[in-house]
């Protein structure tokens, strides 16, 4: 079973081509160049090294958000649109879960979280147990105090991993003292053949079309607009 | 001969639209799905609900597209999709779908102009005639292009601040009117009025064949300002009436000064303003007086689909013109000519 798997959602681009276990090609990029740019030219590029042609993918994988609107959207967007016209079936991974499987192989608890602005963050923290992620602390968009309180209540030991780790550092180590510790450079990195395991254990496909983001927020728009709405409410 | 088979896309603003075009001219499927009615209540488009909704509506569009004409990806020569300009998140939903699509089905792609595209709504009528002039009038464009021939565009006049479309916009606000604002205006000042409010026309220099319509706006601000400081009513009509006629006094008297300066063969209006009665009545009566072809695109090719991007990337393909797998939106993209020979 060939896979393909593409992770857009925030700065960081990967694609990798996976056959069963065994990952035929993969890239991964840190740089900030757009999306748009760069992530199809990838797709193409890494196929190709791979040596598969699209008509040889049995599925794709996709990373569903939250994160970048635009990221997430460019990515499930490309992968909607492969699995349609290949006739393929469609797995969308929450990006948290994707971070968190590069710490896959630890024994207890993995956080991560990623800025969200205002001080908040899409967050989340997994039990891992014998290579299985159980969500501990549920993945949604919260407050940093608000992740930092469920955190501590955790009362043990936690590996963080992802990308803000200069921004939040300091932060934690005031709390949660030396209770925690930050993945080693390379592993804050999500890897698109990662994805595709996470994938792989998911058996339910999306139907393609109603496939989505999961953005984990409302618009600003529409959150303003309930704002009214509500307020009309009240004062009837 | 082979007869060419185009799938275009096209996400530009609030339209999701997808569409199967034979040589340029005719359409095997034009499906459009309006974002109009979820974006009403925000009062305009919120570029970020625009992005959401293309998301949600991109392949059912595209399959639907495919599925009219009878079509599968096989019997296709390429994917076009518009680049630019428009909204850049909204862009980019219809270029991944056409990069994945075109990837996956080993079929090069082509990025089309908006602008382009609206001038070319008008081969899926008749051919064009060169040289040739375009008044293209829409929500964020207002300007003259002369084309000596297919994929030559120069630009010889433009607004110098609000496009004609926005302006209908802002003053249908004013007058508390539904958005979009354009076909409300159009529709008041075609009721009996007892006096159009005499609005001004900025006529800016005698030889400019540009555009200037901030000042007519301002002016309808200020006249509704100073009606409710004297606690007297507002008349729709009367106002719609006026700032309408301000407007098409401008476009045609323009549009007529460049056709005949530019000795053109053929004039054209394109653009979701062109749908408005009356620009096109007062077109085709200048035009006809002048003894120049006129056209205009059926209404529902002069707002935003996705057939007018076909067309125009037929024209497109048969110059040998290719975009790569790296195209990116670009909210602002400039009209090239594609043939400067």
């Amino acid at each position: 079973m060939i896979w393909l798997g593409i992770e857009t959602s925030n700065v960081p681009l990967s694609i990798a081509v996976m056959n069963g276990d065994e990952v035929l090609a993969e890239e991964v990029m840190t740089t900030k160049v757009n999306h748009s740019v760069r992530a199809m030219s990838a797709v193409e590029r890494v196929m190709a090294a791979a040596e598969v042609k699209p008509s040889d993918l049995d599925a794709i994988a996709v990373t569903e958000g939250p994160g970048s609107y635009t990221g997430v959207r460019i990515g499930v967007t490309i992968a909607k649109t492969l699995a349609w016209t290949l006739h393929v079936p469609l797995v969308g991974i929450s990006s948290m879960r994707v971070m968190a499987a590069n710490c896959w192989h630890h024994e207890g608890v993995v956080a991560v979280g990623f800025d969200a602005r205002r001080d908040a963050v899409y967050s989340a923290a997994y039990f891992v147990e014998n290579g299985v992620l159980n969500e501990v602390i549920e993945e949604q968009h919260r407050s940093f105090d608000e992740w930092l309180d469920a955190l501590d209540a955790l009362n043990v030991p936690i590996l963080f991993v992802g990308p803000d780790r200069a921004r939040y550092e300091e932060r934690l180590r005031e709390r949660l003292g030396d209770r925690f510790q930050w993945a080693r450079g390379p592993f804050n990195t999500p890897r698109a053949s990662l994805l595709i395991e996470c994938a792989k254990e998911r058996s339910i496909s999306e139907d393609v079309h109603t496939f989505v983001p999961e953005y984990a927020r409302m618009t600003e728009a529409e959150a303003n607009l309930k704002k009214e709405e509500n307020a009309s409410c009240a004062k009837r | 001969m082979k007869r060419t088979y185009i799938l275009a896309i096209e996400t530009s603003c609030d339209e999701t639209a997808a569409s199967v075009v034979v040589d340029g001219h005719d359409i095997l499927s034009n499906v459009v799905a309006s974002q109009i009615e979820n974006q009403r209540r925000f009062g305009g488009v919120v570029p970020e609900v625009a992005s959401r909704l293309h998301v949600e509506q991109i392949t059912v569009v595209i399959d639907e597209a495919l599925e009219q004409a009878g079509l599968t990806p096989a019997d296709l020569d390429a994917v076009a999709v518009t680049e630019g300009p428009g909204l850049v998140g909204a862009l980019l939903i219809g270029i991944h779908a056409a990069k994945a699509f075109a990837f996956a089905n080993e079929l090069p792609i082509i990025g089309v102009h908006h602008i382009v595209g609206h001038i070319y709504a008008n081969q899926l009528v008749q051919p064009m005639q060169f040289p040739l002039l375009a008044l293209i009038v829409s929500g964020g464009h207002t300007e003259l292009i002369y084309m000596k021939e297919h994929g030559s565009f120069e630009k010889i006049g433009g607004t110098r601040d609000d496009a004609a479309g926005e302006a209908y916009d802002k003053v249908a606000r004013v007058l508390g009117l539904p958005y979009p604002g354009g076909p409300a205006i159009d529709r008041l000042a075609h009721e009996p009025t007892a006096e159009p409010v005499d609005f001004p026309r900025a006529w800016l220099e005698k030889e400019s064949y540009d555009f200037s319509f901030s000042g007519l706006k301002s002016a309808v601000i200020n006249y509704a300002h100073n009606r409710k400081q004297k606690g007297e009513a507002l008349v729709p009509e009367d106002v719609a009436a006026g700032f309408q006629q301000s407007v098409i006094d401008v476009l045609t008297e323009r549009t007529v000064r460049a056709a005949e300066a530019y000795h053109v063969k053929q004039v054209i209006a394109a653009g979701g303003v062109s749908a408005n009665r009356g620009l096109r009545t007062s077109l085709e009566t200048a035009f006809n007086e002048k003894g120049i072809p006129f056209t205009v695109p059926p209404i529902a090719y002069c707002t935003d689909n996705a057939a007018m991007i076909g067309a125009a990337a037929y024209e497109m393909y048969r110059a040998g013109i290719r975009s790569t797998l790296a195209m990116n939106g670009n909210p602002s993209l400039p009209m090239r000519s594609w043939n400067d020979a």
